[in-house]
């Protein structure tokens, strides 16, 4: 079990400085189209700044705020925005994955309506890769035993 | 002779890294070298592959320049760098650390089990001997 | 033992540095890498895709198929983790 840093002067620019992490980390994904950056690299951003919570808070407070049953959930909501991007080209009558079909349902010409596909996929590839990396983190330090029993 | 080791140093550097990651790999007994040796080794193949996209003559960032907007100009083959290489060793990272997630979750298990993580010991222990099948 | 590993990973990076002789180099803008189908991707992102981006374009549209597959994968490593070690304490 992770406890806490008995540090106040951590725990204050921890907390000053995580909803910036966060939203450079958002920042990050949506201008994946015009400058370095894109799904993951977003995402693991993301993870960073949860990786922080547990590291100055200990692992309680992080297992409040973002508890298991919404890492599992968040993790498989990402593959599945992707997936659903594809199918929805499918069932407009062209092959998988071919955004430029989605004109028919957005407001845009086949060149814009590729771009708006990319972006969607782009937020579900961010999404997964923020629940692993969070997952795998404190799946691998606290050795699994993490399991309260119920009190 | 100096223009030829300009030509190529760039791919003696990164067999240098990778022959360092191998002998981690197969040269050390504790586990976690091993895998450390082996975390190395992948990324010095990114590196190499990474490396040969380079173009000279002044060929910039893959990123097309006044691009928000409708474009105008022709796009000029000679002035970006190859984006090919970056693409495929983005997925290339990101099987690296799913791997080495997966290893380490492994060597979390055998320490569990045989309760060190040294090599030799593991071969000699108990638990490794009422493996084996019977004779 | 360590002297074996020693030698062996020298000569195989001896062999390997033998076989740069081979390599095109470094920076030639005729090496085959940037010449079949690089060229196709550096002029035509702009007018398919409107994304000045070509390294996100050809990541998440022109080859989307295997992005797709590599998000599986980090979605079977975290599983793998979880199943793994995860045990309750009693």
């Amino acid at each position: 079990m992770i406890r806490e840093v008995e540090s106040i002067i951590i725990q204050t620019i921890c907390r000053i400085l995580i909803p910036f992490i966060q939203l450079f980390g958002l920042y990050v994904i949506a201008h994946g189209h015009g400058s370095p950056g894109g799904g993951f690299q977003g995402g693991c951003i993301l993870a960073a700044s949860f990786v922080l919570i547990v590291v100055a808070f200990g692992l309680q407070e992080a297992k409040r705020r973002f508890s298991e049953k919404l890492v599992n959930l968040f993790s498989s909501i990402g593959v599945f925005i992707y997936a659903w991007t594809g199918w929805m080209a499918l069932l407009l009558g062209a092959n998988f994955l071919d955004y430029g079909r989605l004109s028919k349902i957005l407001p845009a010409d086949p060149v814009h309506a590729r771009y708006y596909g990319v972006f969607a996929v782009e937020v579900g590839v961010g999404i997964t890769v923020m629940a692993i990396m969070v997952s795998l983190f404190i799946d691998l330090v606290t050795g699994g035993e993490h399991e309260e029993a119920p009190e | 002779m100096i223009e030829y080791i300009i030509a190529k140093y760039n791919y003696w550097a990164y067999i240098v890294l990778m022959m360092i990651g191998f002998y981690a790999m197969i040269g050390k007994g504790n586990l976690i070298k091993k895998l450390l040796g082996m975390n190395v080794f992948q990324w010095a193949i990114i590196l190499f592959y990474v490396s040969t996209s380079v173009k000279k003559g002044g060929a910039t960032i893959p990123i097309i320049q006044n691009g928000h907007g409708p474009v105008t100009h022709a796009v000029d083959v000679a002035q970006y760098l190859n984006p090919l290489p970056h693409v495929l060793m983005l997925t290339a990272i990101v099987v690296g650390v799913s791997t080495t997630g997966v290893a380490l979750s492994l060597a979390i298990m055998i320490y569990r089990k045989y309760k060190t993580l040294e090599e030799d010991e593991i071969l000699q222990s108990e638990e490794y001997e009422a493996l084996k099948p019977e004779e | 033992m360590k002297l074996l590993a020693l030698i062996a990973s020298m000569i195989t990076g001896a062999l390997l540095i033998y076989a740069t002789t081979d390599f095109p180099d470094w920076g030639d803008p005729q090496s085959p890498a940037s010449l079949h189908v690089s060229p196709r991707y550096i002029q035509k992102t702009m007018e398919e895709t409107a994304i000045p981006n070509m390294v996100t374009a050809i990541l998440a549209d022109y080859r989307g198929y295997d992005t797709l597959f590599e998000e599986t994968v980090i979605l079977t490593a975290g599983i793998s983790a979880i199943l793994l070690i995860r045990r309750s304490r009693k």
